[in-house]
């Protein structure tokens, strides 16, 4: 027998003698980071970078896969109680020698997870983690001249970028509203004094919000650059236009941070993804009856909220408690009670 | 349908008015459930998985006496916090809202023969929406004896304080019968029908893992103490058959509990329902351990008016309750373990008799009041 299957037999063996549970559950008490466990990290410390930011070092499990400098990571952090995910960029460069990884964050006003993580989290929490993603990085060959356009904490991945590598001829506009809100300043200025770096801060405070056109007296060079844009959507949509309408559109790459807010309304469209019905409902109708009007085949039980026999996911769109008003946004895991929620807006339910 | 109904002094608003009142404290848990709560859970979990580790491992050493003992009190223990203070309450989804896909009512299994997702359907979805609804509520009695004097007797409810100690020492095999409605589902007929046969299939399979687990592996684990490993194991699990059997009946057997007639609950209201509830459970007194080892299923009365508030706030809900059956002039039954138990108990005997003496009517309650 080979070893892996002999392995595989030990594991069943050993499942047997933990069930109902896995052995993974007893595992998780004593070495939660363990190979094999679920992806999680540990928080190690976390540093105040303005009045709102921070970084915080995040040792991950042994599964953590590494990233690519300017990828984003998922993290579920439990906030009251409640586990809540949201997306970082790494801040910490490919070849940290402790094998830890940074993020920083930014505190936005009525942000659950940015004001717990800048304000509140201790060293010692778990936190959730997901494998590094997303395409906001650097190509193999290393461009010869780069800007990198940011605005806010769009400075992240960025930051992540430039600690990673050494290029030889760098620009950077970011905006903030005054120096003392731009994330890692000191250490820009000491990139600028190696001169590894060109750095124009605009301060939004004074100087206003950046118009894109003054890019051709800031960077006169700014076509010939392959350029980095991260922050707020109106600065990357004013980018995007900017640079389609000189033709050099595919020198441009952007990274969103948030997609747009959920609008919570009163009732809205939904579509039944599973099943491809779409109905409009009204902000007083339960779910439950507007899919079994729909003819879609909804789980359910005592229809009153107490049974959680009806829980479905909710894929996107927000829904509204008939009980007590509060509404609930769709994130990945978030499942629903269908007979007593009601459209709060456009909604996907996976039914 | 008992003879005198104590709610018969109520109007209509009054009960519309008690189920505001009632959803007042729900909300008010709701707004403020947090870190604290979600602390608690886990703190309960990871104390249970230690507790039942260790006992165990004592018990790999249980051809020493005190070593049996210690390891079968404590697997007792932790066997008891599974299916009550854990198993049961997260299976209701009190602990959904932290969406911790690991304490969550749609993944959760417990220590128990009846697989999580068919008792899921039996206890949240029958029992709690028709509680005390003869008929409808398959926990009145389990299928298996009278609880009421307006149920017909037959010789067969004789031997039913016997039925309820068999049940009560093989409980969680009784319940894997009563998910399965095993007895109504005896005709051929029904038995045949895939759907149930894939029931039947799921449980027995979870029945073949728990006995394989707590009768053959451990044992045979515990190597020179396998037969003194599998007595300890054998009665932890009868400690905790007995325990919880005790505890649930005390939740609506005891004297002084209402049950209900099918017709009475249709188009019911939210009031109503409520009132229901209120009239239908019963609570038993004691201290915090005491709450702690039934679940906070000694909060009977304020679990089933609010049976997704996570289970360490019902403590501070009963007071509130309490005091709105003090004002609407219900009454709270309520009692120290051994009362209530024997309450249950006596009523268990006496309904296995027939009904002494003719049924007096209900005095007319209308007429009183016009009267005074
Ligand atoms: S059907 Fe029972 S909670 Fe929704």
């Amino acid at each position: 027998m080979t070893s892996a299957a002999l392995r595989s037999r030990a594991w069943k063996l050993l499942e047997m003698v933990t069930t109902p549970l896995l052995p993974s559950d007893y595992l998780d008490l004593v070495s939660p980071l363990r190979a094999g466990a679920d992806l999680r990290g540990r928080i190690e410390a976390v540093h105040p970078e303005t009045a709102d930011a921070a970084t915080i070092v995040i040792r991950p499990g042994r599964g953590w896969r590494g990233h690519t400098a300017g990828q984003y990571v998922r993290i579920g952090a439990d906030v009251d109680g409640r586990r809540l995910w949201r997306a970082y960029s790494i801040t910490s460069p490919t070849n940290r020698q402790d094998g830890r990884v940074t993020i920083t964050v930014k505190a936005i006003p009525d942000g659950k997870v940015s004001n717990h993580l800048v304000r509140r989290a201790k060293p010692g929490t778990l936190v959730q983690l997901d494998q590094p993603t997303g395409d906001f990085v650097l190509p193999e060959a290393k461009p010869a001249k780069v800007l990198y356009l940011t605005a806010g904490s769009g400075i992240t991945p960025v930051m992540g970028m430039l600690r990673d590598i050494d290029f030889d001829d760098v620009v950077m506009v970011h905006s903030a509203p005054q120096p003392q809100d731009v994330i890692f300043r000191n250490e820009l200025h000491d990139l600028v004094a190696a001169k590894k770096l060109r750095l124009t801060e605009v301060h939004t405070d004074t100087d206003g919000v950046l118009d894109i056109a003054r890019l051709d007296e800031l960077v006169p060079d700014w076509a010939e650059r392959e350029t980095w844009a991260c922050g707020p959507a109106g600065l990357l949509d004013a980018a995007e236009e900017f640079w389609s309408e000189r033709g050099v559109r595919e020198r441009l790459h952007t990274e969103r941070f948030r997609p747009g807010i959920v609008a919570a309304g009163d009732g809205g469209e939904v579509t039944f993804s599973a099943t491809g019905k779409t109905v409009e409902a009204d902000g007083a109708t339960p779910l439950l009856d507007i899919g079994e009007e729909a003819g879609v085949l909804m789980p359910s039980g005592c229809r009153m909220g107490i049974c959680f026999g009806c829980v479905t996911p909710l894929k996107a769109g927000a829904v509204r408690d008939l009980r007590t008003g509060e509404i609930t946004e769709a994130e990945p895991g978030v499942l629903i009670q269908t007979c007593v929620s009601a459209a709060a807006g456009p909604c996907d339910i996976e039914r | 349908m008992t003879a005198i109904d104590p709610t018969a002094h109520l109007t209509a608003e009054q009960i519309e008015e008690l189920g505001r009142e009632l959803d007042a404290i729900r909300d008010e848990v709701i707004a403020s459930r947090g870190e604290k709560d979600a602390a608690y859970i886990r703190t309960v979990i990871s104390a249970q998985r230690k507790l039942e580790l260790v006992s165990r491992g004592v018990l790999l050493f249980s051809f020493f006496p005190p070593a049996w003992l210690l390891g079968t009190a404590g697997l007792s223990v932790a066997k008891i916090m599974d299916n009550m203070e854990i198993g049961h309450n997260i299976l209701h989804g009190q602990w959904d809202w932290m969406r911790d896909p690991k304490i969550h009512s749609t993944t959760w299994e417990w220590d128990h023969v009846s697989p999580a997702d068919q008792w899921k359907h039996s206890h949240n979805e029958l029992h709690h929406t028709y509680t005390n609804v003869i008929g409808k509520d398959n926990d009145l009695g389990y299928g298996i004896m009278r609880v009421d004097e307006d149920q017909k007797w037959h010789p067969f409810h004789l031997g039913q304080p016997l039925w309820n100690f068999l049940n009560a020492c093989f409980f969680e095999y009784g319940i894997a019968a009563y998910d399965l409605e095993l007895g109504k589902n005896l005709h051929k007929r029904r038995r045949n029908t895939p759907e149930f046969r894939a029931r039947a299939k799921a449980v027995g399979r979870k029945i073949r893992k728990q006995v394989l687990k707590d009768y053959v592996i451990h044992p045979l684990l515990s190597g020179p103490s396998f037969l003194t490993t599998l007595a300890a194991t054998f009665t932890a699990n009868l400690v905790r058959n007995i325990w919880t059997h005790s505890v649930i009946m005390c939740g609506h057997f005891p004297e002084g509990v209402q049950t209900f007639e099918r017709r009475s609950i249709k188009g019911e209201t939210r009031g109503q329902w409520y009132l229901r509830q209120m009239m239908g459970s019963a609570n038993i007194s004691g201290s915090r351990a005491m709450h702690f080892m039934t679940g906070n299923l000694s909060h009977q009365i304020e679990h089933h008016l609010f049976p997704d508030l996570p289970s360490n706030r019902y403590a501070e809900v009963a007071v509130k309750v309490r005091a709105l059956f003090e004002k609407y002039e219900l009454e709270y039954v309520t009692g120290p373990l051994p009362k209530q138990v024997f309450s249950a108990w006596r009523k268990v005997f006496r309904l296995s008799l027939p009904n002494k003496k003719p049924k007096v009517d209900a005095p007319d309650r209308d007429q009183e009041l016009v009267a005074a």
